[in-house]
């Protein structure tokens, strides 16, 4: 595999894998912000339990 | 009079002699139909595709049939949604519909496992480009790794649309194959007291608020940062915002059903059309079936280890094994996972957590794909 190919393939390994696992882990962080700012109603997770 | 009669018969019996004369390949794809055909009726194989991606094989390796020449029925449907992207998109929409978050919603870390398991993904791509394939077609290639056979049309439809009959067929059967691929795989990576780590039940804790407003978020978010994918996340997302906002009852239904039905057939067709003899049977078709086997026992390999780093950082808290599911194939590797689980233990039920992961996983190859277009776009090789 010559020079250019390479540095394509490593290049889109990292930025790629690197872009996947940040994006994800950015959602996660929304995600859990969206969950204190609109938790769950007492109620609902009473009737939950119950 | 004589001339004519006989001018006639030879219409008839063209496609006979064509075949018995240089119709090798058709009669090879015949065969295969034949055995797409078997697994899909007999052995229940992902019938819903591979039945139509079956007989569209048959209708156009029967020689002089004319069906992908411009203006014949599969070519049709090749232009009216794979060409364009359309069919892979619409079912996309299904697939939101169909799709309960709430189990990744209960545990966003599980999104971490959804990235884990696209490592084969980018392997894939370099083991693609050490084979001689041009960065495109690589590309194309690698989304096989996605496990997830939309995703895996969109690219190549665009990037390698030669290359689309057996990237499609390769995505759709290591997708079906994964209850036999991945149990191995797992049980090698994992110890016996690994695979009987019991994790906590998840308890309820996601409003409707924020059920509805995650796929407005994600589509935001990842329309951001990776604007090349946004069509693959926008189409999920869309199908399940009309399921969770409730108000939309018909359009959720149609969309997991009649629209991803009928999609479904065309597309098979279309893929089946795909795959006439003399442009199929070429030695990068075995090259691609077997990266795309390497890409998911990579994804398999790669979220299970990633499980394990999480087992110790949590100090046992985490079964490895559901890091298995962190890949698109939904809901068959939670299941699996489940089933493994329950293999060393008939109390330890792993499902929910697993499930957590599997629609993580779902995120991630959208994700991965878009990210990846994204960065081609950055070096203007899009």
């Amino acid at each position: 595999m010559d020079n250019a190919k390479w540095t394509f393939g490593l290049t889109m390994m990292i930025v790629g894998m690197g872009g996947t696992f940040l994006t994800l882990w950015i959602l996660s962080l929304v995600m859990d912000l969206l969950k204190k700012i609109f938790p769950l109603a007492p109620k609902a997770a009473t009737q939950d339990k119950k | 009079m004589l001339d004519t009669v006989v001018q006639g018969l030879s219409g008839l019996g063209a496609g006979t002699s064509y075949l018995f004369t240089s119709g090798g390949p058709n009669v090879i794809m015949l065969l295969i139909a034949a055995t797409l055909l078997y697994l899909g009726v007999k052995k229940e194989v992902e019938p819903l595709l591979l039945v139509p991606i079956g007989f569209g094989c048959m209708l156009v390796n029967i020689p002089l049939s004319d069906l992908m020449e411009p203006g014949g029925l599969l070519r049709i449907l090749y232009d009216m949604g794979i060409s364009n992207e359309v069919f892979p998109l619409l079912i996309f929409v299904g697939i939101g519909a169909m799709i309960d978050f709430g189990s990744l919603l209960e545990n966003p870390k599980m999104l971490l496992f959804g990235a884990a398991g696209q490592f084969g993904i980018f392997l894939t791509l370099l083991l693609a480009l050490a084979l001689g394939f041009p960065a495109l077609e690589a590309v194309s290639i690698a989304v096989i790794g996605a496990c997830d056979g939309p995703t895996a049309i969109y690219v190549a439809s665009q990037y390698a649309p030669q290359l689309l009959a057996p990237i499609s067929v390769a995505a759709y059967s290591y997708m079906a194959l994964v209850p036999i691929i991945q149990p191995p795989i797992m049980r090698a990576l994992t110890t016996p007291a690994e695979r009987v780590i019991k994790m906590a039940p998840i308890k309820r804790s996601v409003s409707q608020q924020t059920k509805l407003l995650f796929p407005i978020v994600v589509t935001l978010v990842t329309g951001l940062l990776a604007p090349k994918g946004l069509p693959l996340m926008g189409t999920i997302m869309l199908g399940n915002f009309m399921r969770e906002c409730g108000v939309v009852a018909r359009l959720t239904k149609a969309s997991e059903n009649e629209i991803a039905n009928i999609v479904t057939l065309f597309l098979g067709l279309a893929i089946g059309g795909t795959m006439e003899g003399h442009a199929f049977l070429k030695p990068q078709t075995l090259a691609i079936f077997g990266m795309g086997f390497i890409a998911i026992c990579t994804d398999t390999i790669a979220g299970v280890l990633f499980g394990k780093l999480v087992c110790k950082l949590t100090g046992g808290k985490v079964n490895p094994l559901i890091g298995a599911a962190g890949i698109s194939a939904f809901p068959m590797a939670a299941r699996v996972v489940q089933a493994q689980g329950q293999l060393y233990d008939k109390k330890n039920h792993l499902l929910m957590h697993a499930a957590g992961v599997n629609t993580g996983g779902q995120i991630g190859s959208v994700v991965a794909a878009a990210v990846m277009l994204s960065v081609l776009k950055g070096m203007g090789l899009i």
